[in-house]
């Protein structure tokens, strides 16, 4: 028999969002028992290059910014499709959270006092910063902010923050387990009771109990094969997971993010802070294109916006042919090696490694490639998932959702700070309240069916095909129809497709029937979640016959705010072979949907006030699972209070 | 990336450690695998297409495949490095991969970094030792540019484990901190924030577990994959124990003679 252990708090993940909830629970007194499929300072988190937003407002290019311009530019950013009380609480919580860090020793750039010189939208410029602000967090520019707002340490922001959150979980004892990832949660009709765990040391099964579990296991940015800039882990273990329970709706799956500059061939990230520092896109002409598409914000529009107009470069011919197809250039030369190697270290270490280039002497082949998901796993102001007690999900594996249909560079790596404490504390508050009393038996029944799930795939023989070409199927399809931009035909035959491999999962058979944690058989237990997730997100897709940020439908090209101002819910009843999508309103509104000041301005008003839109929002979210939160609906909401700031985010207005 | 040539393929020869505890009746062996070169090929891509065409029971690590998360360290041609950005191109046409050594093995190519560096950080005791609580309505602490950007020097290190591994006294001393250790110590000597003294640090470094047992090899400088000052970091923190070594005074007779 397998052990069962029993913990008050587990977290399943060990990047940030795991990481800082994990210390919450912790420093309230629990205990905690975190899983992490790889040691926790190897998280996909510590690859976030260029920076964290918080409205510090310490440097002269961000004078004047403050928490509101904060969730005004992430609201805009989302284009409307953020839960605006989330991304306020989001934006309120930022700077205590980067001033937290601070304390736990990430090495923030400061601001130098006296002349420093910048690059702004391709002219070199010279600004004085104040001695009054001398040795404060600095911050650089990135896209779709009215402020320099990004934190940063070099281009390994990422990096030096989950350091010091990994130093904090330490130095608190928390029982981490390297090499351990959840098969299965166990829960009942209500309640969440803990997971099935699998050690991928040994391959051995076990079951962690616990008051409260959390899922925060990252993006599912692989449903994209080797095409995106997530980590080979980045698979939406959890995301599956709790889509597998029947009863937890993952939210707006079809919001995928694309980052404009995936490294060619590679895919590797090079940070957006190359272009918040002054770097170009250029055509194969040489031409800075995004200068006559976006006048105001350049290469700095939000990344949906410059990842489409490159595409379209690209689809127009401008692109500049390679052996692993057309792509664009990024120009970080004008910079100078001195930048490059300071403020940009990491950027100038990957051209080195992956390509033998020095970016200041040679431009960087770039093209767009799947970035981040803003889908995930619903839940409401508290992470606390929808439908299901005692589950909460926080980071880039839910869907709080302060991101809605795109998400702003340097806030998702705000996020998992943010969220990690505000959810963190209400995970402490729900596993003191809560007991722990469950039957080991329901436990046992969960257990033995991940047995039978890993024996079946043991016993299963014959010639069906390996797991990895399911999986290089599902993406080819995700890359194809479910890219940048997206069409109805194209989407009904990526679900199609989808479909087939979704069968597929039940035919493929292993080649290797190796004792222990067989590298073969661990991927394959995780195939089926993969497709699904790839599923939901095709089928969200062709539902929505809108264009919002990141989701940009040919065929329909305006944003509708008639009938689409609302956020995709995606359940999979236990036992149906096909998920139900539904519908419910994105939340409060405070700021009313208009303009972002960059990308298509096609849009469908909506024709309700916001009062009524209001009016309705908490009784339909109840009605889609949402369970109770510790604080009402809209307790947190600074209503209108961004009366009066710059109604169109442009950084520049002053000058 | 123009130059790139695409003709001129070689076969190139990878010659492998197997060894899986949960199959210990099977001998640890190399196994040879061949693979056709492509362009911008790397050991991440070249070793998924080995488990991937060949012998799906290959154990590796990776994660980022990006040169930051640390997972890949292995001995490449009997040289600790990582995988992911090794170019294939660099090296010749018969490459050997080891697991690296001084860790538990978990099987084949991956080892067990993770533990022994979660407990190099228990020991020490690798977080700010803070001087007062965190307090959430003051602006940040200042600190000079110049010193954030020495801070983030020595938070540059990922924990490969490439210079453990290259290490002659780790791979017989599992309590020897190793290079990485004496960095994670040099870079919370060189914060401010951090309120241990040399006299707290003197019993943590200054042992044979410490800094004093190092015996001056330095193949952790030469095969940081980051590119660490190692060399440095030494100097610094023995010039730094000395100090607080002669402060302490104690019996030793020539310490004393130096004090005075």
């Amino acid at each position: 028999m397998e052990k069962l252990h029993a913990t008050d708090v587990l977290v399943i993940g060990g990047g940030l969002a795991g990481e800082r909830c994990a210390i919450e629970a912790a420093a309230a007194g629990l205990d905690v028992v975190l899983l992490s499929v790889v040691p926790p300072r190897r998280s996909h988190s510590c690859a976030a290059q260029g920076g964290m937003q918080a409205a510090l407002g310490n440097c002269v290019k961000a004078e004047g910014d403050d928490p509101t311009l904060h969730f005004l530019d992430t609201v805009r950013g989302s284009d409307w499709g953020a839960d605006q009380e989330v991304a306020r609480i989001f934006a309120d919580e930022a700077p205590v959270a980067v001033r937290e860090l601070a304390h736990w020793g990430v090495p923030w750039t400061r601001v130098r006092p006296g002349r420093n010189t910048y690059f702004v939208k391709g002219e070199k410029v010279e600004i004085e910063e104040s001695e009054a602000n001398a040795g404060l967090i600095m911050h650089r520019n990135f896209g779709g902010t009215a402020k320099w707002r990004a934190c940063y340490a070099s281009a390994g922001t990422g990096h030096a923050v989950l350091y010091a959150v990994d130093g904090e979980v330490v130095r608190l004892g928390i029982d981490v387990r390297e090499r351990v990832e959840a098969t299965a949660l166990i829960h009942d009709a209500g309640r969440c009771w803990g997971a099935v765990t699998r050690c991928l040391r040994t391959g051995r099964l076990g079951a962690v109990l616990a008051r409260a579990t959390v899922v925060a296991t990252g993006g599912h940015g692989r449903i994209y094969g080797q095409h995106t800039t997530n980590a080979i882990i980045n698979e939406g273990t959890g995301t599956a997971l709790a889509l597998d329970t029947g009863r937890v709706p993952l939210g707006n799956m079809e919001a995928v993010q694309f980052h404009p500059t995936g490294l060619v061939p590679s895919g590797i990230l090079v940070t957006e802070g190359c272009r918040g520092d002054g770097g170009h896109l250029l055509n194969r002409a040489g031409q800075r294109f995004m200068v006559e598409l976006e006048p105001e914000k350049q290469e700095l529009a939000s990344r949906d916006v410059v990842s489409r107009h490159m595409m379209q470069q690209i689809l127009d011919g401008h692109g500049v042919d390679s052996p692993f197809g057309p792509h664009l250039w990024l120009d970080l030369c004008h910079l100078g090696a001195r930048h490059l190697q300071t403020k940009l270290r990491e950027v100038s270490e990957i051209c080195r490694d992956f390509l033998g280039i020095d970016p200041a002497d040679e431009k960087i082949p770039v093209r767009p490639i799947q970035h981040y998901s803003m889908g995930g796993v619903r839940v409401n102001k508290d992470g606390q998932a929808y439908g299901l007690a005692g589950l909460f999900a926080v980071g880039e594996a839910s869907c709080w959702d302060m991101h809605g249909f795109n998400r702003l560079g340097g806030n998702s790596l705000a996020e998992t700070i943010v969220a990690g404490r505000v959810v963190g504390r209400r995970v402490a508050e729900y596993a003191l309240a809560e007991s722990l009393e469950v039957e080991t038996a329901l436990a046992g029944r969960f257990l033995s069916a991940e047995h039978k799930r890993v024996q079946g795939w043991l016993d299963r023989t014959g010639g069906g095909p390996s797991v990895y070409d399911v999986r290089d199927a599902i993406a080819e399809t995700m890359v194809r129809r479910v890219g940048v931009f997206r069409s109805g035909p194209e989407l009904e035959r990526a679900v199609e497709e989808l479909r087939q491999q979704l069968d597929r999962v039940e035919r493929a058979a292993l080649r290797s029937k190796a004792p222990g944690m067989n590298p073969e058989l661990s991927f394959a237990l995780r195939l089926r979640g993969m497709a699904r997730l790839a599923y939901v997100t095709a089928l969200g897709a062709l539902a929505r016959t809108e264009s919002r940020g990141a989701h940009c439908r040919t065929d329909h090209p305006a944003r509708d705010d008639v009938n689409w101002l609302n956020r995709t819910l995606a359940h999979w009843p236990e036992g149906a072979s096909e998920p139900v999508l539904s519908y419910e309103p994105v939340g409060l509104l405070d700021l009313p949907p208009g303009d972002r000041g960059y990308g298509l301005s096609e849009r469908i008003d909506m024709e309700t006030s916001l009062e009524s839109y209001n009016a309705g929002v908490e009784a339909a979210q109840r009605a889609a699972g949402s369970l109770p939160t510790a604080e009402p609906m809209g307790s947190r909401m600074r209503w209108r209070a961004w009366e009066g700031a710059p109604e169109r985010p442009t950084p520049d207005r002053s000058e | 990336m123009a130059h790139e040539s695409t003709d001129a393929a070689r076969t190139l020869t990878f010659e492998i450690f197997r060894f899986n505890p949960e199959q210990p009746e099977v001998e640890p062996h190399l196994q040879s695998f061949e693979l056709d070169e492509t362009p911008y090929m790397t050991l991440f891509l070249a070793l998924n297409r080995i488990r991937e065409e060949q012998d799906p029971s290959l154990q590796f690590d990776f994660a980022c495949r990006s040169a930051v998360c640390g997972s890949c360290g292995m001995l490449v041609n009997g040289r600790p490095r990582l995988a992911c950005n090794t170019l294939t191109r660099d090296l010749p046409d018969v490459i050997r991969l080891h697991p690296l050594p001084a860790f538990q093995l978990i099987g084949d190519l991956s080892v067990d970094t993770g533990v022994w560096f979660r407990e190099m950080h228990r020991r020490v005791e690798s977080w700010v030792h803070e001087r007062a609580p965190f307090d959430p309505e003051a602006p940040e602490e200042r600190m000079d540019d110049e010193l954030a950007q020495a801070i983030y020097e020595g938070e540059r290190c990922i924990e490969c484990g490439c210079c453990v591994a290259g290490c002659g006294v780790a791979n017989v001393n599992p309590r020897f901190v190793g290079a990485a250790g004496m960095n994670r110590i040099a870079r919370f000597m060189t914060d401010p924030r951090d309120a241990r003294s040399d006299e707290d640090w003197f019993d943590v470094v200054s042992t044979e577990d410490g800094v004093f047992g190092c015996v001056g090899l330095m193949a952790c400088h030469d095969v940081c994959p980051k590119g660490l000052p190692l060399l440095e970091v030494y100097a610094y923190l023995r010039r730094r124990m000395l100090g607080a070594g002669l402060s302490r005074g104690g019996s030793n007779e020539l310490l004393q003679i130096e004090a005075a």
